[in-house]
């Protein structure tokens, strides 16, 4: 079996991480902002990056579920294999489901999604207040479960190669593989 | 206490011919309005307005529309876009509650399409507006459709940091929808 994930793989594996942690400062940062051009601009600029997280998550998936991922190391515990996959697993829900409420979110506030300012997404809800601050909760909260979850996974992979110093993190990082 | 009871008769003088329409039915009309921020169209609406409006659905070149719309009761799509609006580099609704349109020419260009040529107030600027509108004959009433474009910059809607009509749109399409009876 693969030592390490395809190119693909880890092209958007880092890309996606990239985005995250763009859209996500910003969106804590944007949303207490007095009301102002540049405030709508963070916004849209947020709703884009978001977008474009949700497609490249798809093709992530896609991949995922073409391809099978490199196999965890012999000397991992059962219940290490089973946390590592159910993070992973809840991370790529994550990255599907956050935009998909970001989406929502908008359209429900009265606000059409138009990616780069070009392409219009279609709204699947009307306009209606308290969905559209039931959905402004549910996306902060999803938020801040992938914050733990994107910590427990970094986490993870630094303990793995400092402390048990395995190839786990080269999985993704082949430019750390040891020579041999 | 009591009063005796007075009959009162309501006589309605008209100089209005039998089929002028002149009385506004409210709860059948609208003025709404939609603005591009980011390149997002978002939907507004005017929640208060008068028109007097006079016409004769035979010789509707012979109308006549006064449109008066009150500025603080405007919702353009979100709450924090709403509590903005009334601010000087907005409306200045302090200095400028009323936004008017005051017709001085119809003219007919197709079948049922008519061209309302008129002036157009907004905070304290008075523009020459052309406004293409249909009009049907519905129960009774006369229903006016239209949908005319207004450049918010020459109106010094939005200034300052709003200037930028990158983010805000200079045009705003503007729809009106009025039904119009006879005095009741």
């Amino acid at each position: 079996m693969a030592e390490r994930y395809t190119r693909t793989a880890i092209l958007l594996h880092w890309l996606i991480a990239l985005l995250i942690f763009t859209a996500f400062p910003l969106g804590i940062y944007m949303h207490d902002l007095p009301f102002s051009p540049d405030k709508l601009k963070l916004y849209s600029w947020h709703k884009w990056i978001g977008v474009s997280i949700f497609l490249l998550a798809i093709v992530r998936l896609t991949w995922r579920a073409t391809h099978r991922p490199p196999a965890l190391p012999e000397a991992m515990a059962g219940w290490e294999k089973f946390a590592a996959r159910a993070v992973h697993f809840s991370l790529y829900a994550l990255i599907i489901i956050i935009p998909l409420s970001g989406w929502l979110m908008s359209s429900a506030k009265g606000f059409q999604t138009v990616w780069l300012g070009v392409l219009p997404l279609p709204d699947l809800l009307s306009k209606n207040k308290e969905l559209g601050d039931l959905l402004k909760e549910i996306h902060e909260v999803l938020n801040f479960l992938m914050l733990g979850l994107v910590l427990a996974h970094i986490g993870a992979a630094l303990k793995h190669h400092f402390i048990q110093r395995d190839s786990i993190l080269s999985r993704m990082l082949p430019m750390l593989r040891k020579k041999s | 206490m009591k009063y005796g009871l007075l009959p009162v008769l309501l006589l309605c003088f008209s100089s209005a011919t039998a089929e002028e329409f002149n009385t506004l039915r409210t709860q059948q009309s609208s003025v709404t309005f939609v603005s591009k921020q980011m390149g997002v169209p978002v939907a507004g609406s005017f929640n208060k307005f008068s028109a007097d409006i006079a016409v004769n659905p035979a010789k509707p070149e012979t109308g006549s529309a006064r449109i008066s719309i009150d500025l603080n009761n405007m919702d353009a799509g979100s709450a924090e876009a709403n509590d903005e609006l009334g601010s000087r580099s907005w409306f200045d609704t302090r200095q400028h509650p009323v936004a008017r349109f005051v017709s001085s020419h119809v003219t007919r260009t197709g079948d049922d399409r008519y061209e309302a040529l008129g002036n157009m107030t907004i905070k304290g600027k008075t523009l020459s507006v052309k406004a293409p509108f249909t009009l049907k004959r519905v129960a009774g009433t006369v229903v006016i459709d239209g949908v005319f474009p207004i450049k918010r910059l020459d109106y010094g809607i939005g200034t300052g940091i709003w200037a930028d009509t990158s983010v805000v749109a200079d045009e705003v399409k503007i729809t009106f929808h009025f039904t119009v009876g006879k005095p009741r």
